[in-house]
């Protein structure tokens, strides 16, 4: 019980300080690049005023224009119900299981992909052709960190897995640890529509994957796209985090724990997104063709951890 | 009801099947015939539990003599509990396939012959898994060969591809079997007996062991579509009536896993020990090329097709992961991996039969199967897209979908396997996970092509455009839908009661590690839970406020509909200008260039002298099977050769076939009267 209430806190907290990450991603960014930017609250506001607009069906679309952007927005709600960011508690029946979790992000790409196939346009079939691809390319990285991660632990529950790395922190700095670390930050990249893979600010209709497939939805069907897009990125970056600086985290519910932890994982990602934003200036995308490459390194490095896992241990 | 009253009345029905099948006029076949079919499949599925819940204490024994003195043992029909689920899948399958064929069957397919074959071929593969004894094996094995290959030839007047594709399924199914027997008379005279239980007994070893297990293992390859020896099925699965391809691919091929299972588990367990390795090979490359071509294809039949030798291909995996894991004295992980197993085919047998079948609705309705011409049949096809599409999430193994539960059990059985000691172990672990995590990730990317091209956006031909509607007045045509729904609820209702199906298959593993959890999920003691229904149940939590929220907006700024929603002021393109399937697999066939060797033109006319202005682009790719072109045309070619140079001994003279007779009567006697 006290689990599920710490559960739903933690998607309570993450969906509010999630549209701020994206402000200060974006804020980052412009200041960096000479711009004043819109102001770290400007996600919030967008979200509002989408939610107030009217959304439009396209003659000849079907359901799928309407459910799409919701299913999106319940799978990352969930993959943040799952993935240890504030608290390391989990209902019982419902461990957060990486595998599991994965598979639910999927079920957001695919929604995705879905609805960029159902507006019927070039733009949309573009993108959801180039998003599926990608998706299939980072799943061997994805699992093969899971799996290089899980090997210490004999487990693939993530809370254990964040629990031990924080209780031994050798186990944080060993080579498989880090190995995987890092390969797991491509796979958020990619996952999450990021330099170098996709441009998340460029309407240039070459270059553009994830902008392609959400092209023709507005008023709120465009809000839950966004939100559940953010969602996924404060979902992944924060599992990174936590993984890299498995620290202040809580394990039971007394406030005083709740308050470092939703003030650890604000400031640990924050950072992160600010670090991020501030690569991004100097980093331009990558061909298309050129990003299977990018996530076949990824997936050595994933590799290598999954074996030296094995050898040193 | 016992196994062997089971079996009973599995050959009862079939009796009167046939009967019906003849005797019954056109308009009333279908229903007569089908319904019985039906039945065959029901008392199958009444089979297989019965074998598992209480293994059968007789057996169906029939005493055969034959001239001569074989010494052959007499036929044994008794369903083991393993061959228990191999039944339940035949029976469900059929029975489902049978109720859809009931609408769907038409032409050749509805007749005498049709529905003769089908009730055969639900006999044959109904007998394979409850065989106790060689003889009575193959000719389980060679019922359902040859009422397979009568039921694909079903519309060989119509379309001239099925010709090949029959004698392409001809070849390899009874190369199958040729080794087979091969391989069985190896065993049989090793072990003195005919019968499973002394053949397992009799421990064999040594070279004929391993000459038997390399030729039992070819022979069950072949039948489930392994690389390389699965050229067979892309052809077959799409030329057969679709009711029967979806027997064929969720039913028939189970049985050459249901055979490697055996051979490895009982029959050779010995001998197959250090092949560990081979078979997890066959089963990741399978899976793995499987999938690149299903990807890449645009024939939804022969996608779905491709897709089987994937799902076999996972199988397979299990198994061999399993095998590899009880070779390094991890029996414990090595449960869960052929847990796994079992859990992938009764899986890919619910999705796979309601793919087939509403691949068969959409042929139906359009007459095509080519996915660059469908489109917009949501619109029009409710039923089929709801179903179809719920099954391609079991298919792209999406929570909380049975193909999700088998493959986070098989994930599970790989990562838990310990390779610190066992540098093979520490090697293939990792490279298998490697090639199934491709194969899962482009499975997803197969099945949205496959569901997004057929069923959404703006149909992109005539034929799709204005489909035939999907419940015409036509009696018996409800049974087709009636049948996909029955299949799609089992792909969810097989996902959602994880819990108590694999406790049923963990015991009969002998596995004691598995438990159900609180709510029906899986629970693997010392590794994880799996719950799908509470899952479910945070899916439906958290869904709950953003529905409110939503229903709250809704009254305030309602939906508008609209040409297009972000014209920029221009008209709605024409469909010619959305993306196609060949288009959407287009990046992928660039990225796996090397592997698929796609062959492509690109013909640009120019307009008069003009360098610039193009009067017609054309564009032609032909995508091939890598496989088909290296090793099996050479060897056609090869036989080509051989028999034409064969034919210079044939020269009609009589003289000549004089001198061969009594060539050949000369060589008998002096082998008789050799020592």
């Amino acid at each position: 019980m006290i689990a599920a209430l710490l559960v739903i806190l933690q998607v309570l907290v993450a969906t509010a300080i999630t549209p701020l990450l994206v402000g200060v991603m974006r804020q980052v960014r412009a200041r960096m690049e000479g711009r004043v930017g819109a102001g770290l609250l400007q996600p919030y506001r967008d979200v509002r005023k989408l939610l107030a607009k009217e959304p439009l069906r396209a003659e000849g679309s079907s359901i799928v224009l309407i459910a799409a952007p919701l299913v999106l927005l319940v799978s990352s709600l969930m993959v943040v119900a799952l993935v240890p960011l504030v608290t390391t508690a989990y209902i019982p029946s419902i461990p957060s299981d990486l595998f599991v979790v994965v598979s639910l992000l999927l079920i957001g790409t695919v929604a995705l992909a879905l609805l960029g196939l159902d507006s019927g346009t070039a733009f949309g079939g573009m993108g959801s052709s180039r998003h599926m691809m990608i998706a299939a390319l980072v799943e061997p990285t994805v699992l093969m960190s899971v799996y290089a991660l899980s090997i210490p632990v004999g487990s693939s529950t993530l809370s254990r897995i964040v629990l031990a790395r924080g209780a031994d922190v050798t186990r944080v700095v060993t080579p498989a640890g880090l190995l995987a670390v890092v390969a797991l930050v491509v796979v958020v990249l990619a996952e999450t529509g990021r330099l170098p893979v996709d441009n998340p600010s460029t309407h240039l209709e070459l270059t553009m994957i994830h902008e392609g497939m959400i092209l023709e939805s507005a008023g709120r069907d465009l809000a839950w796209l966004e939100l559940g897009s953010w969602l996924r990125l404060t979902a992944l970056l924060g599992l990174v985090v936590n993984l890299a600086l498995p620290w202040g985290l809580a394990d039971t519910a007394q406030p005083l724990a709740l308050l470092i932890a939703v003030a650890a994982l604000g400031a640990k990602l924050l950072v992160a997104g600010g670090l991020i934003a501030a690569a991004e200036v100097f980093m331009a995308k990558v061909r298309l063709f050129r990003v299977p490459e990018l996530l076949a390194g990824s997936f050595v490095l994933a590799f290598l951890a999954v074996t030296a896992s094995y050898l040193a241990g | 009801m016992t196994a062997v009253g089971g079996l009973l009345t599995v050959l009862m029905l079939t009796g009167i099947a046939l009967v019906l099948a003849l005797v019954t006029p056109d308009r009333h076949r279908s229903l007569a015939s089908g319904g019985t079919s039906m039945g065959i499949g029901i008392a199958g599925i009444f089979t297989g539990v019965a074998a598992i819940t209480s293994p059968p204490k007789v057996a169906l024994v029939i005493p055969i003599a034959v001239p001569g003195g074989l010494g052959l043992d007499p036929l044994v029909l008794s369903p083991t509990p393993l061959g228990g689920v191999f039944c339940i899948v035949v029976g469900a399958v059929g029975a489902v396939a049978a109720l859809y064929g009931i609408g769907y069957a038409h032409g050749p397919a509805a007749s005498r012959t049709g529905w003769s074959a089908f009730a055969l071929f639900l006999l044959g593969m109904l007998i394979v898994p409850s065989a106790g004894d060689v003889v009575s094996f193959l000719l389980g094995w060679e019922t359902m060969a040859v009422a397979s290959t009568v039921l694909v030839l079903s519309d060989h007047a119509e379309r001239p591809a099925v010709r090949p594709a029959a004698a392409w399924y001809a070849v390899m199914t009874h190369l199958s079997f040729l080794t087979l027997a091969t391989g069985f008379a190896l065993l049989a005279s090793k072990a003195h007996s005919t019968t499973f239980a002394r053949i397992a007994d009799a421990g064999i070893t040594g070279p004929t062991g391993i000459a038997a297990f390399l030729l039992l293992l070819t022979g069950f390859a072949t039948k489930a579509g392994l690389v390389p020896l699965h050229v067979w099925l892309p052809r077959a699965h799409p030329e057969a009536p679709s009711h029967v391809s979806a027997v064929m691919s969720a039913a028939m091929v189970k049985m050459g896993v249901y055979g490697i299972i055996l051979l490895t588990s009982s029959w050779l367990p010995a001998v197959s020990r250090p092949f560990a390795v081979l078979v997890l090979a066959l089963g990741v490359l399978s899976g793995s090329y499987g999938i690149l071509q299903a990807s890449i294809t645009s024939d939804l039949k022969r996608l779905l097709a491709y897709s089987t030798t994937e799902n076999v291909g996972l199988a397979v995996t299990a198994v061999g992961v399993g095998m590899l894991l009880s070779n390094a004295g991890q029996p414990e992980v090595a449960s869960i991996a052929f847990l796994a197993a079992l859990l992938l085919v009764v899986s890919h047998a619910a999705f796979k039969t309601v793919l087939f079948l509403g691949a068969g609705t959409i042929l139906k309705a359009t007459g095509e199967r080519d996915l660059d011409r469908l489109g917009g049949l949501a619109r029009t096809h409710p039923v089929t897209a709801w179903t179809f599409g719920l099954a391609a999430m079991g298919a792209s193994a999406l929570p909380i979908t049975s193909g999700f539960v088998a493959e986070w059990t098989l994930l599970q059985a790989v990562v838990h396997g310990d390779g610190r000691a066992n540098t093979m172990l520490a090697l293939a672990l990792p490279v298998t996970l490697g090639l199934l995590a491709l194969t899962i990730g482009l499975g997803l990317l197969t099945f949205v092509k496959a569901f997004g091209m057929a069923f959404l956006a703006r149909p992109r031909s005539d034929a799709a455009a204005s489909p035939s509607p999907e419940f015409t007045s036509r009696p018996g045509t409800a049974a087709m839908g009636v049948a996909q729904v029955l299949g799609a609820l089992s792909v969810w209702g097989l996902g959602l009661a994880a819990g108590p199906i694999a406790t049923a298959f963990s015991s009969v593993l002998g596995y004691s590690g598995m438990v159900t959890s609180e709510m029906g999920g899986l629970r693997l003691v010392t590794i994880g839970v799996l719950d799908p229904v509470a899952l479910g149940l945070l899916a439906v939590g958290l869904a709950l406020p953003v529905g409110l929220l939503v229903l709250v907006l809704r009254r305030r700024v309602p939906r508008r509909a609209t040409d297009l929603a972000w014209g920029c002021g221009g008209v709605r393109t024409s469909p010619r200008m959305e993306y196609t399937a060949t288009s959407y697999a287009e990046p992928l066939v660039r990225v796996f260039g090397e592997a698929l060797r796609p062959s492509r033109s690109l013909e640009v006319s120019q307009l008069g002298d003009d360098r610039v202005l193009e009067s017609r682009v054309a564009f032609a790719q032909e995508l091939t099977d890598i496989v088909e072109d290296r090793w099996y045309a050479p060897a056609a070619r090869w036989l080509r050769i051989v028999g034409d140079q064969a034919r210079r001994i044939q020269n009609g003279s009589i003289h000549r076939y004089l001198g061969f007779s009594f060539a050949a009567l000369v060589l008998v006697l002096v082998v008789v009267t050799l020592p």
